[in-house]
């Protein structure tokens, strides 16, 4: 199991399009699970409407959690994706 | 046979299949069941189509307005894939022993209110996402059999009444009539139908629905407003042929193209085509329009899930701009409120939204979305030759303010060093009693007047527009709306501005000598008419 805190940047928060980026990046690495701990309340990254119902906004700390499959480099790929603001 | 009467509100004759547009919210009815395998394969079954659905809708929204604006339907087929949802959908399956379609409505109410109750308008507005992703599935349980939905045959649309939502998701390539048990001649879909130049009937009344049958061959003449389910040889050899030469009447019109707007002594006018969304451009100039009249907005924000970026904005309005190659191009900023809704707005539910909480009150009110649209445009003019115009206008400070906030915008832009062009002209809808009475006042603040007849007419009349039991109270020609242009115009010309027409009465050809004779300088029509009142224009003599 690896981990990291990444903090959320998009202006908007976790809102729809990221949910959905996160929920189908998840469910590409079908080895790996991967949750997300924020606001005290953890997340299966696959599930979007979990996700959007965090209602995570802009300055929030997520933990990433990657366990199984090749764990470090889906963390990094998650972490990346959180960095980039999901592209926005 | 069985003939059915309405009121005919576009010209034509469509033969072909009908189909009967179904409201995704349908009540949904508890029954209990045996066999819970089934019912979950049932779900499963109808899951995979609404998927399947959700991938075309994809696929044409990706072609149509881009990825940003399509991945809301990727993120829907998630949203049937998730986890939980799932769980509790098959879970109150398994427990109650009830039909899938209820499980999905029982846990589609769960999960809307979940996302309801969150302290953020975003997400809040999520619960309808929730919503639409589970009527899908259930009409996709409840249609198991008929696939006539996902048919690539152009169909005759029967319905109560269309909500303008109703009509931007249709797929107006596969529409070949409207056919409406209720609305009044100014609906949307009335409207839409013009825009299309396909037939409308409207007004049927509630047998239409207890009569017509998804997949069942009619003949619809929009002409006399009648309607013929399974008609008999001889009564579709009839339409086939009136179908025929109208459509050689209508290749008539073509040979005006090119040709200018001037009676037969010598009076030019100007005739321009109104548009409702980025697609119409191709009928705006395939029917030879001189320009864009009236470009409504609405369409943005009605196809969006939030309020469209400046960047959306100006993209659209820039490609508006670049495609009309330097003709005229008025776009009309928002228009929201009233009979337009949009869930983000977050508006209440108004007693009388006509006269309510709409248009520029709300941009004046709301001014961090209108600056973003004044920006955007702005942004846009230095790609053309563009008008902006403002919807609703009463009185003289409302126009000071707009006015006010114009030049900051251009100011802001400027120091920002962005490329706007000077010669943006500013103008204003006169669809307001008060507007009118007032013209004298307001002709000096704008550059031109555009005459929104639609709501002048409502206003003016006391008739509400989408009240069909009024309809016979409703007269267009009313010499009371006719004195009001009449009114305006003198007004606009004596301070050296124009005047235009944007509403369905300028496509009223037995009206054009009329507007020609008040000095009107401009008819904004549906494209498809624009060549018609051409012709009407080209016979009139005003010397006489």
């Amino acid at each position: 199991m690896v981990s990291k805190v990444v903090t959320v940047v998009n202006a908007e928060g976790m809102h729809m399009r990221p949910a959905g980026m996160i929920a189908k990046a998840a469910k590409e690495h079908t080895d790996s699970e991967i949750v997300m701990k924020a606001n005290g309340k953890e997340i299966k990254a696959k599930a979007v409407m979990q996700i959007m119902a965090a209602g995570i906004k802009k300055g929030t700390d997520v933990e990433l959690i990657v366990s199984g499959g090749d764990e470090q480099a889906v963390l990094d790929e998650f972490v990346k994706m959180f960095e980039d603001g999901f592209g926005e | 046979m069985t003939t059915l009467k309405g009121k005919g509100v576009y010209g034509a004759i469509a033969l072909g299949r009908i189909s009967v547009f179904t409201r995704r919210e349908a009540s949904v009815k508890r029954t209990h069941i045996e066999d819970i395998e089934a019912e979950k394969a049932r779900l499963t079954k109808a899951k995979e189509k609404a998927t399947e659905q959700l991938r075309a809708i994809y696929e044409k929204a990706l072609k149509e307005v881009g990825e940003a604006n399509a991945q809301i339907f990727e993120i829907h087929q998630m949203m049937i894939e998730d986890e939980d949802y799932n769980e509790s959908i098959e879970s109150i399956i398994e427990t109650q022993s009830v039909n899938a379609e209820y499980a999905v409505a029982v846990t589609a109410d769960n999960f809307s209110e979940m996302f309801a109750s969150m302290d953020d308008a975003y997400m809040q507005a999520r619960s309808a996402d929730v919503k639409d992703i589970s009527n899908r599935i259930i009409s996709c349980l409840s249609d198991e059999g008929g696939s006539d939905a996902v048919s690539d045959e152009k169909v005759i649309i029967c319905a109560d009444d269309l909500a303008p939502s109703e009509t931007v998701q249709l797929d107006k390539d596969k529409v070949l009539a409207f056919v409406t048990a209720f609305g009044s001649s100014n609906s949307h879909t009335a409207i839409l139908a013009r825009n299309m130049n396909i037939p409308a009937v409207i007004g049927v009344g509630t047998e239409l629905l207890n009569t017509v049958k998804s997949g069942v061959f009619a003949a619809v003449d929009g002409y006399t407003g009648e309607i013929f389910i399974d008609p008999d040889e001889e009564t579709v050899a009839r339409l086939e042929k009136k179908r025929k030469e109208d459509e050689e009447k209508k290749h008539l019109l073509q040979e005006l193209k090119g040709k200018e707007n001037v009676t037969l002594d010598g009076r030019k006018i100007n005739i321009y085509a109104n548009i409702g969304s980025v697609d119409n451009i191709g009928a705006v100039l395939a029917n030879d329009a001189g320009g864009i009249g009236l470009f409504r907005s609405e369409f943005l924000y009605l196809e969006s899930s939030d309020y469209p970026t400046e960047e959306q904005q100006f993209a659209a309005y820039k490609r508006v701009l670049e495609s009309m190659a330097g003709k005229k191009v008025i776009i009309r900023t928002l228009d929201i409120g009233a009979d337009k809704q949009v869930d983000y707005f977050g508006l209440e539910k108004e007693e009388n939204p006509a006269l309510g909480y709409r248009a520029i009150r709300i941009c004046l009110t709301r001014p961090e979305i209108f600056r973003t649209q004044l920006r955007a445009l702005y942004r846009a003019s230095a790609y053309g030759n563009l008008g902006i115009m403002f919807p609703m206008i009463t009185s003289v400070s409302e126009v000071e303010k707009i006015l006010e906030m114009c030049s900051e915008v251009k100011e802001q832009l400027k120091s920002e060093g962005v490329e706007v062009s000077d010669k943006v002209e500013l103008g204003i809808m006169i669809e307001t009693p008060a507007a009118a009475i007032i013209s004298d006042k307001l002709a000096p603040m704008v550059n031109f007047f555009s005459v929104g007849t639609n709501d002048l007419t409502q206003y003016t009349l006391a008739c509400d527009r989408q009240n069909a039991n009024i309809e016979q109270f409703v007269d267009t020609h009313h010499e009371a709306i006719l004195r009001l242009i009449e009114m305006s115009a003198e007004n606009a010309h004596k301070h050296g501005t124009w005047i235009g027409i944007c509403g369905e009465l300028a496509a009223d050809t037995s009206l054009t000598e009329t507007f020609l004779r008040m000095g009107i300088d401009e008819l904004s029509v549906s494209p498809t008419f624009v060549l018609k009142v051409r012709d009407a224009v080209r016979k009139c003599d005003l010397s006489k």
